[in-house]
């Protein structure tokens, strides 16, 4: 660590002339392939890649900080913040991971509705994730194709929530409002268009010889190199190990749902799209269960937990005892039991975790987020050197990482 | 008197805590009610010195003495099939207790378990890095030598990665100042232009909501623009009605505008010229 003054400003030692033939290159912070603030320091040998060093930190806000000093609930949005393209998934862990704490589950709608969200989510960060890589390996038309019914799914989530980015659709203990009126006759509908479509975008791209060049045998990640880096989700997926939190470790209503998962025995990036486009099949096999499901439900939303949670606003409107109990939740915060915990769910990026330590006070003592994308980004030191500078683009973009969740 | 309040703990607290109320504590089961947990346990316990061990919320929780932490999470990867590690960070306990608790949160993917590895450490000591057994530890021992300053020994590549390599005080710590960290709340300035220009740029506005009327700089007078960088100050303020184009009927194709827009009249437009 070097010790900075006015004379002795801080120098970052980087020498961009050097004496042997490689060239150091500065990759972003403000490329647009970067996905966000990447800065990847680059030394080439020619157009090889010899040493990667990225570095993180640009939008860092602190969410850890912000949300200990923060009382439970009001936490909740800031959770948007963090994987800001599917950001209900984000909402879901926290929630889930304070469900725990405090020993409340959802009712049963509630868990529905919750599910049927985060499987649009999983579909609109899916479709986000093809329609910006694409675009970044060259394929224009997709992105617009990709984005049209990315369009549709976000007009869905704002129906139920009013927002279309930064959702805050779940909170702890259940879901705020019931599906709007026609809703899921909108999703049907959506979901046949999507079907439609989804083959559209492979007939584009599956067997495009450009697109196979570009992606086959490019950022190969071995198995031991996953399970080092801590890799999850579709990246872990295609690299041949069948780990799916929602099935392997089921949490929710995951366990009593029928549906596949893709693994790539390849471990290149044309396997994790190969994964990446039949999870959208998935999601939408989940997503025709749940129509059913919530039809047969009860009307329950939030669960009945008076000395965690708040009561109905109707309750809250009638009742006396309601209102008092209403208020000190509001001013003063739930006090959870002394203990921790640590909840991972599977977000479209891959092992979302919330370690929550309480000391029986308003405020978590200790709140870290495990973001998937943090360690898929510090995998890009191992992963780089030996490929070309054209195709570190393709591995940025393949991998999916999001900042808002590096950074925090 | 006034209750006593720690100088190395300036999170927010709780402003009311009832007399008479009891925190519930979350259950710990012991090890043996969960036979996969118990071998990891027995396995583990010829190889290093556990200190206390618990199940909390189906998780394992081992503490063991810092010095033990490459031998301990060695044996659980290779031994035990703990083939993951999923999460790496420290507790800020120095108030209480004046160090930190590094937690490991490992996970088998072949038993479908989670183990948390925990151990303390005193401010003032190091930690041996578990890079050499997982990669991922490399970032996330940066991360938490970054936001707590926890020193790890033999670690590649030590340095800070979420804040800035010059940053002064480690912002996860409890003694990190919620408000008024002077350094901090000049950081850019004091970098870009040099700690003389602090009193020419002015302190960061941090109420974004807050709208001072007679700023003709910024976008501050929404409604009733005056030409940029016009002064004005209270009680010399032009008379500058909102005018709205439904006043008087919505402007039809080939019918005169509401109100005509004399070029010549304009104060901007003959500044430009």
């Amino acid at each position: 660590m070097q010790t900075t003054n006015r004379l002795k400003p801080f120098f970052e030692n980087i020498t961009f002339d050097r004496e042997d033939n490689t060239m150091v290159v500065n990759f972003g912070p403000q490329h647009p392939s970067a996905h966000g603030q990447l800065r990847l320091m680059l030394e080439l040998q020619g157009e090889e890649v010899v040493k990667a060093n990225p570095d993180v930190g640009y939008l860092h806000r602190g969410i850890e900080k912000l949300g200990e000093n923060m009382i439970y609930n009001e936490f909740l949005p800031t959770t948007d913040r963090m994987d800001y393209i599917a950001s209900t998934s984000n909402n879901y862990g926290y929630a889930l991971a304070i469900e725990k704490l405090i020993g409340v589950e959802a009712p049963r709608r509630a868990e529905i509705i919750r599910t049927m969200l985060l499987e649009i989510n999983r579909i609109i960060s899916h479709l986000f994730w093809l329609a910006t890589h694409a675009l970044d390996v060259g394929a224009m038309s997709i992105f617009l194709y990709a984005f049209r019914e990315r369009e549709f799914a976000m007009d869905l989530m704002e129906d139920y929530c009013g927002a279309r980015l930064t959702h805050s659709a779940v909170r702890i203990g259940g879901v705020p409002l019931d599906l709007p009126e026609n809703w899921t006759t909108d999703l049907e509908n959506f979901m046949s268009v999507l079907t439609s479509q989804i083959p559209v975008y492979e007939g584009l791209l599956t067997n495009n010889r450009i697109w196979r060049m570009r992606l086959e045998n490019v950022g190969v990640i071995s198995k031991e190199m996953a399970k080092s880096w801590g890799v999850s989700g579709v990246a872990l997926r295609g690299s041949g190990v069948k780990w799916d939190l929602r099935k392997e470790m089921p949490y929710g209503l995951y366990p009593e749902l029928d549906f596949d998962i893709p693994v790539a025995n390849t471990c290149d990036s044309y396997g994790r799209y190969k994964c990446y486009m039949a999870e959208m099949y998935e999601s939408m096999k989940i997503l025709r269960q749940l129509i059913p499901m919530y039809k047969k439900s009860d009307s329950q939303l939030m669960a009945h937990a008076p000395s965690y949670l708040s009561a109905s606003k109707e309750d809250i409107m009638t009742q006396n005892y309601s209102l008092m109990q209403h208020f000190v939740l509001v001013t003063q915060g739930m006090r959870p039991p002394v203990g921790e915990v640590y909840v991972a769910t599977e977000s479209p990026k891959g092992e979302l975790g919330f370690m929550v330590v309480s000391d029986g006070t308003p405020y978590p003592y200790k709140l870290k987020c495990r973001a998937p994308s943090f360690w898929h980004t510090g995998l890009l030191q191992d992963l780089l050197p030996g490929h070309q500078l054209a195709d570190v683009v393709t591995i940025i973009g393949n991998l999916n990482i999001v900042f808002g969740e590096i950074d925090r | 008197m006034r209750a006593y309040k720690p100088k190395n703990d300036l999170q927010k607290k709780s402003y009311y805590n009832d007399r008479f109320f009891v925190t519930p504590q979350l259950e710990k089961k012991s090890v043996f009610s969960d036979s996969t947990f118990s071998a990891d346990y027995l396995s583990l316990k010829n190889i290093v010195d556990i200190q206390d061990s618990y199940i909390q919320l189906d998780h394992l929780v081992i503490y063991i003495n810092h010095t033990d932490n490459l031998k301990a999470i060695k044996h659980l990867k290779s031994i035990r099939a703990y083939d993951f590690m999923m999460e790496l960070s420290a507790i800020d306990y120095v108030a209480q207790r004046g160090g930190f608790e590094i937690f490991y949160e490992l996970l088998s993917t072949t038993k479908h378990k989670r183990i948390r590895v925990k151990t303390f450490i005193r401010e003032e000591q190091a930690i041996e890095s578990v890079d050499s057994l997982f990669r991922m530890a490399d970032w996330s021992e940066r991360e938490m030598y970054d936001m707590y300053g926890v020193k790890v020994n033999n670690h590649p590549n030590l340095k800070r990665i979420l804040m800035p390599d010059d940053w002064h005080g480690h912002p996860l710590r409890k003694s990190y100042p919620l408000q008024g960290d002077e350094a901090a709340s000049w950081y850019e300035v004091d970098q870009i232009f040099g700690k003389e220009a602090r009193q020419t740029i002015g302190a960061e506005l941090r109420d974004a909501a807050c709208v001072d009327r007679y700023d003709t700089q910024r976008f501050a007078r929404l409604g009733h623009e005056v030409p940029k960088g016009v002064e004005i100050s209270e009680g010399n303020e032009p008379n500058t009605p909102i005018r709205y184009q439904e006043e008087g009927g919505v402007q039809l194709f080939g019918k005169k505008l509401v109100t005509p827009f004399d070029e010549m009249e304009k104060t901007v437009l003959k500044e430009r010229r």
